[in-house]
């Protein structure tokens, strides 16, 4: 079942293969992009999730040259997305840097090209642990929560019932899912009649399993898992997750980075 | 010459010893003032011939300050050697004193080496490096006259080695007068040891001392009375005959050839031991006190017996060691001789070891390595060129040390035989690397690490840059480990991470030798109790693989070809081969036989090529490029000496076209970037090079730790910017682990025209062992995606289409299941794997 968009995409694009999968949230109708974007037609927002923007330059600064085309591959990624979508609002869910000088460190060519990307658009920078402040020198509105209709956009999600009807990241999730040959893990999106967690969608960014306590104490009933394809999403069904969550007491709500 | 000086002549008749040939022949080179090359086997009295030299010049002329440096791969030789010597020193009344220098070197007595260096200083390549970092290394190595590198064949063609060449080369600058003395077992390539010993990269450079050879040791195939498996390198069905010939010897080391099967062999043992025999267990993820704990007591005589992986290979002095038995196919024949040495260190007795395969194909395997060992051929490859990730981890401990001219270093470097032929431009790719990344966008410019001043030389810019470095140094990179903790009692050891991951609390496994309930992860251990019910499980360690040598599946594919030297194996062998003829049909002389078949829920295809592993290696990348576009959906694929086994999502058809000769043609560079192997090397490069933080054991799991996953690098860098030196090298090392185009080349025409495939509807006796092998390598192509959309249709189809994803999230009233865990080590691509480090 596809979503249906305009045509008239330019060719030669990559994205114009894929499917996004429509899903209802308090009622409105949402369209997940197996680019691991969320596209709400009503209101033309595009919402995108954990650039980590800079990460490349934030380990330099501590003597680890980790090549610095991060910033360039991430925004890349987005280009093509945003001439599918043409968002007139662009909200970023927090931690669009990696770090609170990330916007400052951005090279005059990343700079240059993320403005374009901006420019003609309502931006809002939802702010994340890792960006608790304004981008510098960037053009839109820095809030911790942006509230639309009925629904609430923030970077880490409210585990409970008086959250609203939340999108959120922050955890990167990821999940597995059985095949005749084995488990296959993707980065996903995890969601609930209450909730969409979206993925990571930074070049830098890695993953942490919708079975670990954090995750798991947003959806303490389970729900939905999209995988990530390279066309499509994969839908996996997950049950409840109430042992999981209860470890949650013990246990920081922090993305841990095992690898 | 052919006599020593007193006292030492003194000393050796006191003992009723003559000094040996060799031993005299390497005290001639070092007063002809030449370096040497002593190789000798096991028992050869090799570390005395290597001392007795500084020794006798040390009583000649005593001097103050550090005259021999001993480099040794292991920790623990040196701890020995130091025991060993101090012995005859105290005896002869020489006065010299020696000390160790390693790792656990208490700091105080590390800052008094320092000032005031004993003059012979047994080490570690690991801890020279960082010693050679430091700024005051001058005074240290000024004085020093010889430099003894011991198991030079275990170090030659390593990064290890690599790195140790390098030092060496510093060395021979700091002290223009030093002479080189390499100690190695036999090996296949003499002259190229020679040539890595040399102060000059030149074989000619370094005269060749060797040992005559000693008695031929006596070698036995034992197998088990019941049936010998089909498949399995564990070996267990032969505990009963293990444990009868431990019972007719006074000391026996069973060898075998992992840590896994090590444990489960011990575990075997003891539900014999019906005489209550001291059996211990040794292998490397032990914890340290534990190993010490049974060296010392095999030491002390002790001990009947120690099931040992590769851990105790090294020439350790264990005292009387009766009997060698080893446990699964020995893999080479160099190894074989090494392990067999350990028994009877006298060279004119000969070494007694039983081989006691763990399945069919390994019978026939051990039967060619006996022969190999008859006919004296020892096989091996020649040491390959140095790692550019070793180098770069250099420069930094040289610009540490002091500032330095590039072109003064490139001309230090060239002359260590790995680096020998290292160009200008990698040097100086290099060196940027280290500098600022190197990166064609030079956005690190304001963090770069070293600056150049007016006159050219090279500085390191902070002191942080030295701390960093220390942090980092050594080459060797450790797959995550997390220590196992008895609960309320001691450390036993580390498993894998991954391992750890797919445990349950509650699940059972066994290590240490003992069975362990798994109860929870804590940040710094897995905690376990004592005991706990059902089928353990094993933990297995990735680099526990120990490839086949060339020259013995050459052997092997000799013996099956000809039906009438079946007569040398033993029945349930023979009776294997016929079970293969009349399940399918044995590898041709000529042309190839290639059998598919569904295994589950996967397809196989297997090719009897027996062209040797690094043929099959790059016919794996080819074969699968080809199933890729022919739709099959490879997912990975596994390359023996014998045998390329590829594994698919789909059946592969037409296997005339997949092995047709313009397989040559398929495009690669693409593919095998994507590969398990690549990946794998550009882990290790990175984290060598510096790029990533070296893995410290326990420090690890704080959870908050900011860490990168090498992959996500791997890729961006992959993308943006291709020609870069890291990239290169991982190209280069990918590049070693292949082999020529000419003789797959050469295959493919052979075969033309001579294809037998067999579909067949289970694995073939023949292909069984190839189906349990370890060092499998993935390969990423659609089939994932394919094999996501079947699993999500099997569903909507099983659950009558109520989980037909309708747009509407109605989850309540639907019957769901949680993720299963993924299956590690079988079906995950290391790629995914590790794709974890978030931010």
């Amino acid at each position: 079942m596809t979503f249906p968009f305009p045509a008239g995409f330019p060719s030669g694009n990559a994205v114009e293969a894929m499917i996004s999968a429509p899903l209802h949230l308090a009622g409105e109708r949402l369209a997940l992009d197996p680019a691991g974007v969320l596209f709400w037609p009503a209101r033309k927002l595009l919402a995108v999730s954990d650039l980590h923007l800079e990460k490349g330059s934030h380990f330099a600064a501590r003597g680890r040259f980790v090549p610095p085309y991060d910033t360039r591959e991430t925004l890349a990624r987005l280009t093509p997305l945003l001439r599918r979508y043409a968002p007139r609002h662009l909200v970023f869910l927090g931690d669009s840097f990696h770090d609170a000088a990330g916007a400052a460190r951005l090279p005059p060519t990343e700079r240059a090209t993320l403005r374009q990307l901006l420019e003609g658009r309502e931006v809002t920078w939802v702010l994340g642990n890792h960006d608790p402040l304004p981008p510098e020198a960037l053009p839109g509105e820095a809030v911790e929560e942006l509230r639309l209709g009925p629904l609430v956009f923030r970077h880490q999600g409210i585990p409970g019932n008086g959250a609203g009807f939340e999108l959120s990241g922050h955890f990167h999730p990821k999940a597995s899912m059985a095949t005749r040959c084995g488990a296959v893990t993707r980065p996903c999106f995890m969601t609930d009649a209450r909730r969409i967690l979206l993925p990571a969608f930074g070049a830098y960014t890695g993953g942490l399993a919708i079975t670990e306590a954090p995750v798991a104490a947003l959806f303490p009933r389970g729900g939905r898992a999209f995988l990530l394809g390279k066309e499509r999403l994969f839908s996996l069904a997950v049950g409840p997750m109430k042992h999981l969550a209860a470890a949650l007491s013990r246990t920081p709500v922090e993305p841990t980075s095992p690898a | 010459m052919g006599t020593l000086p007193e006292p030492f002549a003194r000393w050796f008749a006191a003992r009723g010893w003559r000094p040996r040939p060799h031993q005299l022949a390497m005290l001639e080179a070092a007063e002809a003032g030449r370096s040497a090359l002593l190789i000798a086997p096991t028992g050869g009295g090799k570390t005395l011939a290597g001392f007795l030299p500084s020794l006798i010049d040390l009583h000649r002329d005593p001097r103050l300050g550090l005259h021999t440096l001993y480099v040794s791969p292991l920790k623990a030789l040196a701890v020995d050697i130091a025991r060993n010597l101090l012995a005859p020193i105290e005896e002869m009344g020489l006065g010299a004193t020696v000390e160790t220098r390693t790792g656990d070197t208490p700091a105080n007595r590390r800052a008094r080496q320092r000032v005031q260096p004993p003059q012979i200083l047994l080490t570690t390549p690991e801890s020279l490096t960082l010693l050679l970092s430091l700024p005051d290394a001058g005074e240290m190595f000024g004085s020093l006259a010889r430099v003894v590198v011991d198991e030079v064949h275990a170090l030659a063609g390593t990064k290890r080695g690599d790195q140790l060449a390098l030092c060496m080369a510093r060395l021979s600058k700091l002290a223009p007068g030093m002479r080189r003395v390499g100690l190695s077992a036999t090996v296949a390539h003499p002259e190229a040891i020679a040539a890595w010993v040399a102060e000059d990269a030149r074989a000619e450079s370094v005269r060749l001392v060797r040992a005559e050879g000693g008695a031929a040791p006596a070698l036995d195939i034992v197998l088990p009375a019941g049936r010998l498996p089909w498949g399995g390198h564990m070996g267990l069905a032969s505990m009963p005959e293990v444990y009868a010939a431990l019972k007719t010897a006074g000391v026996t080391i069973v060898f075998v050839n992992t840590r896994a099967q090590a444990e489960l062999c011990f575990q075997a043992l003891w539900r014999l031991n019906d005489d209550n025999l001291p059996i211990a267990l040794h292998h490397g993820s032990l914890t340290v006190e534990q190993r010490r704990k049974v060296e010392a007591a095999m030491a002390a005589g002790k001990l009947r017996a120690v099931v040992a992986t590769a851990s105790l290979d090294l020439g350790i002095d264990w005292g009387a060691v009766d009997q060698v038995i080893q446990v699964g196919a020995p893999k080479g024949v160099a190894r074989l001789l090494q392990r067999v040495g350990r028994a009877n260190h006298r060279m004119d007795e000969p070494s007694r070891a039983l081989l006691v395969p763990a399945n069919r194909f390994e019978v026939v395997e051990c039967r060619a390595a006996i022969e190999a060992v008859v006919e004296g051929q020892v096989d091996g490859e020649p040491p390959r060129p140095g790692g550019l990730d070793v180098l770069a981890q250099h420069i930094l401990a040289m610009a540490c040390h002091a500032p330095f001219h590039p072109d003064d270093l490139y001309a230090e470097v060239t002359r260590a035989a790995p680096f020998a032929a290292l160009t200008r431009r990698d040097f100086d790719d290099t060196l940027r690397f280290v500098e600022d990344g190197g990166y064609a966008l030079t956005a690190y410019e304001r963090f770069r690490k070293l600056f150049r001043d007016s006159e050219g030389m090279i500085h390191v810019r902070t002191a942080q840059v030295a701390r960093q470095l220390r942090m980092n140094l050594g080459t060797i990179v450790e797959t995550p480990l997390l220590k196992v903790r008895l609960r309320g009692g001691p450390m036993l050891g580390e498993v894998e991470e991954w391992f750890v991951s797919t445990l349950q609390p509650g699940d059972n496994f066994m290590f240490a030798g003992q069975l362990l309930r798994y109860e929870r992860l804590d940040p710094t251990a897995v905690i376990v109790s004592p005991g706990g019910e059902g089928e353990p499980r094993v933990p297995a360690y990735g680099g526990s693989k120990l490839p086949l040598t060339t020259d013995l599946a050459r052997r092997v594919r000799a013996i099956l070809s000809e039906p009438r030297r079946w007569r040398e194996l033993p029945p349930p062998v023979q009776e294997w081969l016929r079970l293969q003829r009349h399940a399918s049909e044995l590898p041709p002389r000529e042309g190839l036989l290639v059998e598919t078949f569904p295994h589950r829920g996967r397809w196989f295809l297997v090719a009897y090529c027996f062209e040797g592993r690094l043929a099959h290696q790059t016919l794996g990348m080819l074969l699968t490029r080809r199933m890729e576009r022919m739709g099959h959906g490879p997912l990975g694929f596994l390359a023996t000496d014998y045998v390329l086994a590829a594994w698919s999502a789909f059946p592969p058809e037409d296997v005339d076209h997949l092995f047709a000769e313009d397989l040559l043609g398929e495009e690669l560079e693409e593919w095998m970037a994507e590969s398990s192997m690549l990946r794998r090397s550009f882990r290790n490069i990175a984290t060598i090079a510096g790029l990533l933080e070296k893995h410290h054991p326990g420090q690890e799991k704080s959870g908050r730790q900011m860490t990168m996953s090498a992959d996500l690098i791997y890729d961006v860098l992959r993308k943006h910017d291709p020609q870069h030196i890291l990239l290169r090298a991982t190209r280069a090392e990918a590049a070693a682990g292949l082999t020529d185009i000419g003789r797959i080349g050469s295959l493919l025409a052979r075969i033309k025209g001579r294809i037998r495939h067999r579909a067949l509807d289970r694995a073939s006796p023949l292909a069984v062992p190839a189906l349990i092998e370890e060092g499998r390598e993935w390969v990423a192509g659609s089939a994932e995606d394919a094999l996501l959309a079947e699993a999500e249709a099997l569903v909507e189809e099983a659950t009558g289409g109520a989980e037909h994803f309708t747009g509407t999230l109605g989850l309540g009233a639907l019957p769901s299941t949680p993720p299963r865990p993924a299956e590690p080590g079988r079906r995950r691509a290391p790629h995914r794997r590790a794709r974890l480090g978030a931010g």
